[in-house]
């Protein structure tokens, strides 16, 4: 899928380009934005570093665990192949909570550090688990719970009312995610998608 | 007020955050200076390893935005859009959505200076800015960081969720205002 997507856009976009007399203007934004993905992958390190440290903290000191065993029925159940206790679940939990409260510098950290956790269940170097996929269309949905930055560019744009858009917001956000884990727990069962699913890592619980 | 309680919630959390971590921490006698030291060192290794996928993923997305191609599909969509009650002024903005943070960013804000932030285009546009995320630069990250290539289903999943985000937006627009 990832590839036809991404070849339509290159293909679509240069032969519209040109068509349209726009060649100078693609050129421009293929180069410009191979920039701005290295400026953007850059600018994560510190809040990386920052996030990670802190995570690490409270890993050692057993918070992380605490978290996890609170929300474990619900994450269970969101991810059957992932133990209930492993250090993916805590991170997970920490992603979407951050995302919740709309603090994306410290979301994508944990994100990040979840999604290097669900790797080491991952037999396959390349291939997502569909415990990742799950916790992508998770966050792509988008669980903010007040769409801070909307509020403010409203606000800034002279509107009377700029919080009115909290609630319908919500309908939305919520219906999306929903949609999400339906859509993504339907497609594993698909017959192509279960073939390409990596064999599970057997995990010696024997701390 | 409902309001300002959570808009403190998102001022405190982090400091307080930060706060509660090292103070538990040092008295479950962690090294916490150390520890800290000891997780943060990843974070380089992470953000390069992004690079390659996100560079991927922004260009093509640049060069579908700069082409133009986005009026042409706002155009062939639109008698399908006029169906369910979605102006066509606002098609650009969620065709952008999925792609481009910053790109569905500035469509928003130039629909609230065309049409105001209160109008129902202005409405609807905010309303769709808030309900999904950039689905495309969610997956090159997440994914990229560990060196993911085939994501599975994952982007049709996160598609799929952009849709109903994106329908019930303008659902509950039509609704409510």
């Amino acid at each position: 899928m990832i590839n036809y997507v991404w070849f339509g856009l290159i293909v679509i976009g240069v032969v519209v380009g040109i068509a349209t007399g726009n060649t100078q203007a693609v050129t421009d934004a293929a180069i410009s934005n191979a920039r701005t993905a290295v400026d953007l992958s850059l600018g994560l390190i510190g809040v990386m570093a920052l996030w990670l440290g802190i995570m690490k903290i409270a890993e050692e000191a057993g918070l992380i665990k605490k978290l996890s065993n609170l929300l474990k029925p619900i994450m269970v159940r969101l991810f059957p192949d992932v133990p209930a206790d492993h250090p993916a679940m805590g991170a997970m939990i920490m992603n979407i909570a951050a995302n919740m409260l709309g603090l994306g510098n410290a979301a994508t950290p944990f994100g990040l550090k979840a999604m290097k956790e669900l790797q080491t269940l991952n037999s396959t170097e390349d291939t997502a688990t569909d415990a990742m996929c799950t916790f992508l269309a998770i966050n792509t949905s988008s669980v903010t719970i007040i769409a801070a930055s909307v509020i403010a560019y409203r606000a800034s744009a002279g509107s009377l009312n700029p919080v009115e858009i909290i609630g319908p917001t919500l309908f939305a956000t919520i219906t999306s995610t929903v949609v999400a884990i339906i859509a993504v727990k339907m497609l594993a069962k698909l017959p192509k998608n279960k073939a390409s699913k990596p064999a599970p890592i057997v995990i010696n619980e024997t701390e | 007020m409902f309001v300002t309680v959570l808009e403190n919630i998102s001022l405190y959390a982090i400091p307080v955050l930060i706060l509660v971590v090292v103070s538990v921490g040092l008295l479950r006698k962690v090294k916490v200076y150390e520890t800290f030291t000891e997780g943060a060192k990843d974070g380089f290794t992470t953000a390069v390893r992004v690079i390659p996928f996100l560079t991927a993923m922004l260009v093509a997305i640049g060069i579908f935005r700069a082409s133009g191609s986005m009026d042409i599909l706002a155009r062939v969509l639109a008698p399908v859009t006029n169906l369910i009650g979605m102006p066509a002024e606002i098609l650009p903005m969620a065709i952008m959505r999925p792609l481009s943070g910053g790109g569905a960013t500035g469509i928003m804000t130039g629909l609230f200076t065309e049409y105001g932030p209160d109008s129902i285009i202005g409405r609807m546009a905010s309303v769709m800015q808030g309900s999904t995320d950039t689905t495309f630069y969610v997956l090159a990250v997440y994914f990229g960081s560990i060196g993911i290539r085939k994501s599975r289903h994952a982007l049709s999943a996160g598609l799929i969720a952009d849709l109903a985000g994106i329908l019930a937006a303008v659902f509950i627009t039509n609704i409510m205002f």
